[in-house]
């Protein structure tokens, strides 16, 4: 299989097969509180998207470069077990700095993505990304497995987005039901997220 | 025990959280935005609600613009003059003195007074009554639907339906407008909060219509018209208007009124 072929197979994969919130159960706390509407819903899917890239290229260097540079391990020294925690900083500093960023030098962007950005220090799909990511290339070589993580990052993100923004729509339909007293608020939403979730799975027979 | 290992895990993770602090506090100070210490002054003052009713994307859009001079100190309609002034003070000019306002539902037809064609079990929403045979079950087609959308749209939970109408507690109410955006019916006004006397009806319809529909609806009488020493009330496409401003409240419209619907 070609690399471009696997490329787009790994995009697919996780956009829908393995969707990060449906599937993979990820990132749900932003999925259940910021989708009561859809605005606001793909504004947070685009805030996560833009945190996702970044974060994913950072901390790929960051594992490369760092934690599991060549000249440590031919030393007998190995820092990988390290990668958690490490991320969980690199990662919660680095959506500080974007949003410090953003603040200061694209104003515009700022007041569309400025409310989410400290909800997505906390949003665990980022740091799934980033372990997953080097859990699943790190036999590649280094430049390789940059491209696949910036990729299988990226549309883990737009799987995450296309959710959030689904839910968000069914969410401004269900304030119009006449729900049961013991399912209103929070019940009817994680029995929708349920269903969605089922719904998902039809997609598991495609790769 | 690994000592050894301890020691660099220790020392990696503390590394990085020593050149991560260094690398937030120094971008910190280099991208600090210098924001005008009125904005932060007036968004103090203000209520904080971010409700929306000042036409800016809440409290803080609000601040900026008064700050940019583009919105009036006493734009924000739930403070009202108490906060205007306070602005006023921050920005160094005088509030245009405004008067209190609250919002008014200009229907009494409760369940009791309206007549209902049918009985109605479907969606709780005013605005759904739109795909509904009438307009909705009352026989009026003007009236207050009773499902709640003012209810839902009220930040300060000032509106509430009492007896298939939605009444507002005029203590509670900041005059936002938000119920008004939301009420499908248009029945909802801002009137002066020490208003005399309002017409609590909206009925446009002739007065043997309106007879037939609701016990408390304006039949277009004219008898406050007549009756008024002071030129304050108006019969325009059967439904009476009071001029709030030459409304010397005398009460002599209220008692002529047979079907009591000026409150």
């Amino acid at each position: 299989m070609s690399t471009l072929t696997e490329l787009a197979l790994v995009a697919i994969a996780s956009a829908i097969v393995n969707n990060v919130v449906l599937s993979q159960f990820l990132g749900i706390c932003p999925f259940l509180g910021v989708s009561k509407n859809t605005k606001t819903a793909a504004g947070m899917g685009g805030a996560v998207i833009f945190v996702i890239a970044i974060a994913t290229f950072v901390t790929q260097l960051i594992y490369y470069g760092v934690l599991a540079n060549s000249a440590l391990v031919k030393k007998g020294i190995d820092l990988t077990y390290l990668k958690t925690i490490v991320f969980i900083l690199v990662i919660a500093a680095l959506v500080q700095f974007v949003e410090m960023f953003l603040k200061k030098k694209v104003p515009s962007l700022y007041q569309s993505l400025g409310v989410f950005l400290p909800l997505i220090t906390t949003n665990c799909a980022v740091l799934g990304v980033a372990l997953n990511s080097v859990t699943n290339y790190s036999d590649k070589s280094f430049g390789m497995a940059l491209l696949y993580s910036m990729i299988y990052g990226i549309f883990t993100a737009v799987g995450f987005f296309i959710a959030i923004v689904l839910m968000a729509g069914i969410r401004e339909k269900i304030e119009y039901n006449d729900i049961p007293s013991p399912f209103k608020g929070t019940a009817i939403v994680l029995i929708t997220a349920a269903l969605m979730s089922i719904a998902f799975i039809g997609f598991s027979g495609m790769i | 025990m690994d000592f050894v290992a301890i020691i660099i895990a220790a020392v990696v993770v503390g590394a990085v959280g020593i050149i991560l602090g260094f690398f937030l506090g120094v971008s910190g100070e280099k991208f600090k935005v210098e924001v005008d210490p009125r904005e932060e002054a007036i968004l103090d003052v203000l209520p904080g609600n971010n409700c929306g009713g000042c036409g800016y994307a809440g409290c803080s859009g609000l601040a900026a613009a008064i700050v940019k001079g583009e919105a009036p100190v006493n734009q924000c309609p739930v403070g009202g003059a108490p906060v205007g002034s306070k602005i006023g003070e921050i920005m160094g000019v005088a509030a245009e003195e405004g008067t209190k306002k609250v919002a008014f539902v200009k229907c009494i037809g409760d369940c009791d007074k309206a007549k209902t064609d049918y009985e109605y079990t479907g969606v709780e929403d005013c605005s759904a009554m739109a795909f509904v045979p009438g307009g909705g079950p009352k026989s009026c087609n003007y009236g207050c639907l009773g499902y709640g959308s003012c209810v839902k749209a009220c930040p300060f939970d000032a509106i509430h339906v009492v007896n298939g109408v939605a009444v507002v507690d005029p203590m509670a109410c900041k005059a936002c407008g938000k119920c008004i955006a939301a009420c499908p019916k248009n029945l909802i006004e801002l009137v002066p909060y020490d208003a005399k006397h309002i017409v609590a009806c909206s009925s446009k319809d002739k007065g043997k219509d309106v007879m037939a529909a609701c016990q408390a609806g304006c039949i277009g009488c004219h008898l406050c018209e007549k009756n008024c020493p002071s030129d304050a009330v108006h019969v325009v496409d059967n439904i009476a208007y009071i001029d709030q401003e030459k409304c010397t409240g005398c009460d002599a419209c209220a008692l002529k009124c047979p079907k009591k619907v000026i409150i």
